[in-house]
């Protein structure tokens, strides 16, 4: 065999070899994350599985192609093929990746547009989430529902107003704030995401949604979760030097547990 | 581009003194040395970054060389990665294609002596210089170099020390750096567009030009609309920092327990846009001249013509020009308009077409050929497989539903450094493979790159791919170690397998290295035209004289790619033989 043929021969086998880890890592999914506690993280991981038939196929195509072309074309004494390229092939591929990747596209927008562009559920329990380097506060409105005024001066953690609820509001009197973030299950939720300092973000993998908090802005976000459980809140927006141990906990609670955090809050 | 005929005249002498020679020297090709030997430099610094931040993820409590106090902080962490980033994006990937290899290799693909401004050539270098001397400067000013990644988001990159520690001076010089760095991009892509258009040699139509130039051509036009906007960006910022405006800060932040008094009506997202407009523009200015390289080079050692030309100039414009319309894709969830997203989306996915005929025509160019297997074209078969495989986790990312769940993990991490920063750094040792003959004019040992190219082609594949699992277990980027999650420590065999490839790879450059420099100083003497290529640079002395061509200027009779024309003498016919003394030239065969 001729250094050529082996080192061709070698790119195949290897191209074959790395398709086929790639194939089965996937496929067996031991890394997948756990599964999602709403029925737009279920859209979404179908969405994930859609794309990644898709995908897979032209990638195991493509490698493999490149694989056969490059052994099959080696050098073997004969001369190239005169070809300039084929039109009609190049329209043909080009509209069907076209296809294929706008389609993926247009099916994915569903479970976007049921995360942003609908409002969320008459009667969701609205909290207002605000960041800080490098910790969460989570503001209840209290019996009244109404959240109080809040004013950037009277900011102040040490004694005990966080996020700065002005004291001659009344409707701030019964605002709860806590560091983690308590909502009964099955219930809609709707979070108002802020900002006090630098950009952060609000990711739940089981929730399959994540939000940056940006200063000067309040964005909504809204979720009905179906689960029990306690899951990591993570800040993935890169916000200085103790961003890695930016987090808190989604408590995912029953009607009761919930009613019960409720007035255990208010008392405090 | 010139109508009449160059005349014949004598070959200009090469400057006497070793300063005006090799230091301040106008001439191009010396020009595009400097700028490949500060990218060697750079990217020896930003690999060495990044094996400390693997190391620092698998043993967070280890006693490290080069870190002040021993055990890595927080700080230092994200101090390395802003730094790594930024010095891989500005000053390897966008230095050595463009900069080093687009600067030697453009004016002689089209026959002229030298680029349209060789003055203009020369400040452009010493500027990218100071930029990277200004960048290290950061980790030794006060505080340390900067923690906002290569990004720069404000506030926290807006407001000075109080947002963390090297946001003061770090960040400054940082600033500072990448402007002059905008500066000297502007220059160079005005230089690398007049020369274009202005410089071609008689018969060099448009259409008759190497995908490479087709390619750093594209390249120079975006840089020069993308850079303006990150210049701008930068200013925006430096009087956001300094002269108290607030074009990113709004009204009312308490920063560490302090109101930020003063400042109001500023909006963070405006940088985003900005930034991305550039930054988005910015990933193709790094891999389009690997695409061109790519393009030539499997034509070259398949002894075919390039499969489809005419689309493949025309899909480096149609990336070229999608790229500017897509930049909204890394803010999907930064609290910009969803339905923006949709379009942003739409758009994205787009920009995987051209890519797809790109690929498609790759396979077709060494479908039916004669492959020889020298280092250059392995390296371009490596470019091709890592283009696919991190082009293709784009599609996932391209997604707004999907990217509620990847954005900023690992995930993203693995697609961009298959994509950017692995295929484009094929690209580059593909060149250097290639190139080195006439820049050199010794030849490369070929044994040492071959084994040069199969450690890395299975290293890098070792880093990234497990990366993509992490990313969808929810492990998140920019994170100095693992302790916030209990999940994110189930990662560390991954992290742990990834950071031992890091090394590995790592430690296969030197092979690299020493070809390098050991063919510099005894390689084999190269001949003229060593691949059996039909592009001008093959028509020439190895290296180069001084004026390119020794006074004798090259006139264009057929296309850049004509490989076993049924018929020709040989089974390539260059570009500069008159058809007399090649014969059979198929000039005007169709797709030409």
């Amino acid at each position: 065999m001729r250094g050529s043929d082996a080192t061709a021969l070698l790119l195949f086998i290897s191209l074959i070899v790395f398709v086929g880890i790639t194939v089965y890592l996937f496929a067996t999914g031991y890394y997948a994350p756990p599964p999602p506690i709403t029925p737009v993280g279920l859209q979404v991981d179908h969405q994930y599985a859609l794309t990644l038939y898709a995908t897979g196929a032209i990638f195991i195509l493509a490698q493999l192609g490149l694989g056969f072309a490059v052994f099959r074309f080696r050098d073997r004494g004969k001369p190239a093929r005169f070809i300039r390229g084929n039109t009609g092939l190049e329209i043909t591929w080009m509209l069907a990746t076209a296809a294929i990747f706008l389609g993926l596209g247009a099916l994915g927008t569903k479970a976007w547009s049921e995360t942003r562009f609908q409002p969320s559920a008459a009667g969701a329990i609205k909290v207002e989430v605000t960041e800080e380097q490098f910790v969460y506060y989570f503001r209840y409105p209290g019996a009244d529902g109404k959240f109080g005024r809040l004013d950037p001066a009277l900011v102040s953690a040490p004694t005990g107003n966080p996020v700065g609820i002005d004291p001659n509001d009344p409707a701030g009197r019964d605002d709860i704030v806590v560091p983690t973030l308590t909502v009964p299950v099955n219930h809609p939720v709707e979070l108002l995401i802020r900002s006090q300092d630098v950009i952060h973000n609000f990711f739940v993998r089981e929730l399959r949604l994540q939000q940056d908090a940006v200063p000067g802005m309040v964005v909504p976000l809204h979720f009905t979760p179906d689960r029990i459980g306690r899951y990591n809140i993570m800040c993935t927006q890169l916000c200085g030097m103790g961003h890695y141990q930016m987090h808190s906990f989604l408590n995912v609670v029953s009607e009761a547990e919930y009613e019960n955090f409720l007035a255990q809050a208010l008392k405090q | 581009m010139s109508s009449s005929p160059q005349p014949v005249h004598a070959p200009p002498r090469a400057p006497i003194g070793f300063f005006r020679r090799y230091i301040f020297s106008t001439d191009h090709k010396v020009i595009g040395l400097q700028y490949y030997f500060l990218s060697l430099v750079a990217v020896t610094v930003g690999v060495v970054l990044s094996l400390l931040m693997r190391f620092h993820l698998v043993w967070p409590r280890a006693h490290m060389p080069f870190v002040s106090g021993g055990v890595m902080r927080p700080e230092q962490y994200l101090a390395l990665m802003t730094m790594h980033g930024t010095i891989m994006v500005f000053f390897v990937l966008t230095t050595a294609p463009l900069g080093a290899f687009g600067n030697y290799f453009l004016p002689i693909q089209i026959g002229a002596p030298d680029m349209a401004f060789p003055r203009l050539n020369m400040m452009s270098f010493w500027l990218t210089l100071v930029a990277f001397g200004c960048m290290l400067s950061a980790f030794v000013v006060r505080g340390g170099a900067p923690i906002s990644g290569w990004t720069a988001y404000p506030p926290l990159s807006g407001l000075g020390s109080i947002t963390g520690p090297g946001e003061g001076m770090g960040q400054t010089m940082w600033i500072v750096s990448i402007g002059i760095f905008c500066f000297a991009s502007l220059l160079a892509s005005i230089n690398f567009i007049s020369t274009t258009i202005e410089m071609r040699a008689p018969g060099m139509h448009l259409m008759r030009m190497p995908l490479t130039v087709w390619a750093w051509f594209v390249t120079a036009v975006m840089s020069l609309l993308a850079f303006g906007a990150l210049l701008a960006a930068l200013i925006m910022l430096v009087l956001d920092r300094s002269a108290g405006t607030s074009f990113f800060i709004p009204y009312g932040l308490v920063v560490n327990g302090e109101l930020q008094v003063g400042r109001s009506g500023g909006w963070p997202l405006l940088w985003e846009h900005l930034f991305w407009f550039f930054g988005h523009p910015e990933v193709y200015i790094a891999i389009l001249p690997g695409m061109g390289i790519t393009s030539h080079i499997i034509s070259n050692f398949s002894r075919k013509p390039v499969f489809g030309y005419r689309a493949m100039a025309g899909t480096l414009c149609a990336i070229g020009f999608l790229g500017f319309l897509l930049w909204g894709h890394h803010m999907f969830v930064s609290g910009m308009n969803p339905y923006s997203s949709l379009a942003f989306s739409a758009l994205t996915l787009s920009i995987g077409v051209p890519s797809a005929v790109k690929t498609f025509n790759w396979l077709g160019t060494m479908w039916g050929g004669k492959i020889h297997f020298d280092t250059p074209m392995l390296f371009s078969i490596g470019f091709i497989s890592f283009f696919v495989t991190g082009g293709l986790s784009g599609i996932f990312l391209a997604q707004p539903a999907l990217d509620n769940m990847l954005h900023a993990t690992y995930y993203v991490v693995a697609h961009f450094h298959l994509v950017m920063a692995v295929a484009a750094i094929f690209g580059i040792f593909s060149a250097t493979y290639y190139w080195f003959p006439k820049m050199f004019g010794k030849m490369m040992n070929d044994t040492l790159g071959k084994l040069h190219f199969w450690l890395t082609f299975v290293g890098a594949y070792c880093i990234f791919m497990p990366m993509h699992f992490v990313g969808l277990y929810g492990g998140i980027r920019r994170y100095s170690d693992f302790t916030g999650a209990d999940y994110l420590v189930a990662l560390r065999p991954l992290h742990m397998f990834m950071t031992i490839a890091a090394f590995a790879t790592a430690a296969a450059q030197l092979i690299f290295f020493y070809n390098f420099f050991k063919s510099l100083a005894s390689g084999a003497k190269a001949p003229e035209n060593p691949w059996r290529g039909t592009t001008l640079e093959w028509a020439t002395a190895s290296p180069p004289p001084i004026d390119n061509f020794a006074g004798h200027f090259p006139h264009v009779f057929r296309g850049p790619y004509e490989y076993s024309v049924p018929g020709a003498r040989e089974d390539f016919s260059p570009q500069h033989l008159p058809p007399s003394e090649v014969a059979g030239t198929a000039e005007g065969a169709p797709n030409v």
